[in-house]
């Protein structure tokens, strides 16, 4: 990958970090409402496999999606105003946190039911195919996922019908507060495929790199010869599951949290970075300096984006 | 005007509305090679061939869900349930996705998707096979529901319901696809949210749709023996209901009853009776009577089975009552 290229990756890493420790102060503050999921910890994961995209490829997520649209080019702008309940946001703040579109930039929301959006991934991968576009489909998924029907269903489905479709567990090692051991039979995920003839890969989701190497194959597997991949990105999150939720307590010790936190994605790749001579310290300010912009513009425009109006309430519910 | 089969007239809906548009295709278990659970794909598969008529596993979540994402970026499926029993396993995806993703994007999607299959009860089924769900669907707002309950409705609302850009629950009677009735030669489309008046009277209104039609005009036609005239109206698609059709004949018979093959708590039948106390309250003679099926699982046997469902002598002898005689 060109210096170029690896830099932006580590811009847009930087950004769903900053943009994510300022949505948890505007949490803190009331300006969010409802659930709320950040990203911290996965930023690798989304920008990794978005590096591996194309523009025209379609990305749809579940409910822990902000890195996810700001990664596929969503305004950060929007994303915050609809994370605020504005009229500005990207779903005109009748979606909030959990239900983030931006179709223009082929982002797909926002699910808010654990595997709903892999029946609907499929669909779409469906539809590309039934066009004779080489568009691929990326359907992100917690690990808690992998038990519902609709995965089962979905992966059966794509591969009988080879469907360019490409199924990414985010393997962050909690259900909310329920540890992979406790709730999975098998340890490694991408086993799972295995029941489905369909190819797999397991891949560290701390290092970028590595997603976007792992995915980019996938997405040439997609691309050129219309099958699906099931791939497990193993990462971690900081945070609590949602930010009503504690970083640790019963389920996950502060010990075990603070070990991960030196496997952090963003300092990996900064030093990565550092030591390939790719950025130095100033470079690094400069960064900082211009994410901190952005993402002080963000709260602004949410600020100061109006609130729905009430008529909204009837709009859109059909198309008339 | 030829006189063609219920299952018929669905087939050339959907053969047309193929034949018009690239983007509809057929998904569903047993319409291709098997032509149909109930015979409603018969020919379809030789017709536009196995990428237009899709067979699936019996993952009912799976492919519905398929369907709202084929949707959302263009298509216009045809998603068939073998019977609407079946579309409980695909609970989540119509009611939390088809119906909610134009709505949380801020209408940045729709989903132009059909559900369709039969429905209600046929002959000793059994509790599980027995069901009209349509009292489910309506009361979820972004869906639209249509119950036709002739050939010749069943074909325009079938045409109708494709061509919107809604998601649309269409739910036919298993009973029902046996049924005969003339369809028009040429295309037509019956509107979606559009009654019907089947048969005029002057003295009480019943209202039905779906096979409930087939009962009430059963019942009419005991009641014109008594000299007693029902008007049968048939609101055709559930959500949006035509209103204003069924108050004009209210406020012409001032005299009402609703005819349900679903349960009684919380059906369809509730909320039309509601809407019609709302707006011609002082048009009423009598308090509206419902007759719907039993509150119960539909048992086995022939004779409660019988005994259940809704039936000409039930409805006639409700019109007499809020007739008082």
């Amino acid at each position: 990958m060109k210096k170029e290229k690896l830099l932006e990756l580590y811009r847009m890493m930087l950004l769903i970090r900053r943009f994510e420790e300022r949505t948890a102060q505007m949490y803190g503050l009331q300006k969010i409402g409802g659930f709320c999921h950040l990203y911290i910890g996965q930023e690798a994961v989304a920008v990794g496999t978005v590096a591996a995209l194309r523009d025209d490829d379609y990305f749809i997520a579940a409910y822990r999606d902000h890195g996810h649209i700001l990664a596929k080019g969503g305004d950060p702008k929007a994303v915050m105003a609809e994370l605020f309940g504005k009229a500005g946001g990207v779903s005109k703040g009748k979606g909030g946190s959990m239900h983030l579109f931006d179709v223009a930039k082929g982002f797909y929301g926002g699910h808010g039911i654990v595997a709903g959006q892999i029946p609907v991934a499929t669909g779409m991968a469906f539809a590309a195919k039934y066009r004779g576009e080489d568009r691929v489909t990326v359907c992100s998924m917690g690990e808690g996922t992998v038990h519902q029907g609709a995965f089962h269903e979905s992966l059966n489905l794509a591969s009988l019908w080879k469907l360019p479709v490409i199924y990414l567990i985010e393997n962050n090692r909690y259900g909310m507060g329920t540890p992979l051991e406790r709730a999975s039979a098998v340890w490694d995920l991408s086993q799972k495929a295995c029941s489905y003839d369909m190819a797999r890969a397991t891949v560290d989701g701390m290092d970028v790199l590595k997603v976007h190497e792992v995915m980019a194959e996938a997405v040439e597997r997609a691309r050129k010869l219309s099958e699906p991949s099931l791939i497990e990105a193993r990462t971690y999150r900081f945070r609590g599951h949602s930010m009503s939720d504690p970083v640790h307590s019963h389920y996950r010790t502060k010990d075990e949290v603070e070990e991960q936190k030196t496997h952090d994605p963003l300092l990996k790749f900064q030093s990565y970075l550092l030591e390939k001579k790719y950025i130095n310290e100033d470079q690094i300010k400069a960064y900082e300096d211009e994410i901190k912009t952005i993402v002080k513009e963000s709260v602004d425009f949410a600020e100061n984006s109006p609130e729905p109006a009430l008529e909204a309430i009837y709009e859109d519910v059909y198309v008339e | 005007m030829a006189e063609i089969t219920f299952r018929e007239a669905l087939n050339q809906a959907m053969a047309e509305e193929m034949e018009r548009d690239a983007n509809v295709f057929l998904m569903g278990e047993e319409v291709g090679y098997y032509q149909g659970a109930y015979k409603v794909s018969q020919g379809l598969l030789e017709r536009f061939g196995p990428k237009r008529v899709i067979d699936t596993p019996i993952a009912e979540l799976g492919f519905a869900g398929l369907g709202i994402g084929a949707a959302q970026v263009g298509l216009r499926p045809i998603i068939e349930f073998m019977t609407w029993n079946f579309s409980i396993l695909a609970m989540d995806q119509i009611v939390n996705n088809a119906a909610k993703l134009r709505y949380m994007s801020g209408g940045a999607l729709k989903i132009p998707v059909v559900f369709r299959g039969a429905s209600g009860a046929a002959h000793q089924l059994g509790a599980q096979h027995s069901q009209s769900l349509e009292a489910w669907y309506c009361n979820v707002p972004g869906l639209i529901v249509m119950a036709p309950s002739t050939p010749k409705d069943a074909k325009g609302m079938l045409k109708s319901a494709i061509r919107d850009d809604n998601p649309v629950i269409f739910i036919e009677s298993e009973v029902a696809y046996g049924y005969k009735g003339e369809v028009p030669e040429g295309e037509y489309l019956v509107p979606i949210g559009v009654g019907d008046v089947k048969r005029t009277g002057k003295d009480v209104t019943i209202i039905a749709w779906s096979k409930m039609i087939h009962v009430a005009l059963e019942a009419a036609n005991m009641l014109a023996q008594e000299g007693i005239e029902a008007e049968v109206i048939d609101p055709r698609t559930l959500r949006p209901l035509d209103e204003q059709l069924l108050l004009t004949s209210i406020e012409k018979t001032n005299r009402c009853v609703i005819v349900e093959e679903g349960w009684p708590y919380a059906g369809v039948g509730a909320e039309i009776s509601h809407r019609i106390y709302q707006n011609a309250f002082d048009h009423l003679d009598a308090p509206i009577l419902r007759v719907t099926s039993e509150d119960v699982p539909m048992p086995y046997a022939k004779n409660l089975e019988q005994a259940v469902i809704p039936s000409a002598p039930k409805v006639a002898a409700a019109a007499k009552k809020v007739l008082y005689i």
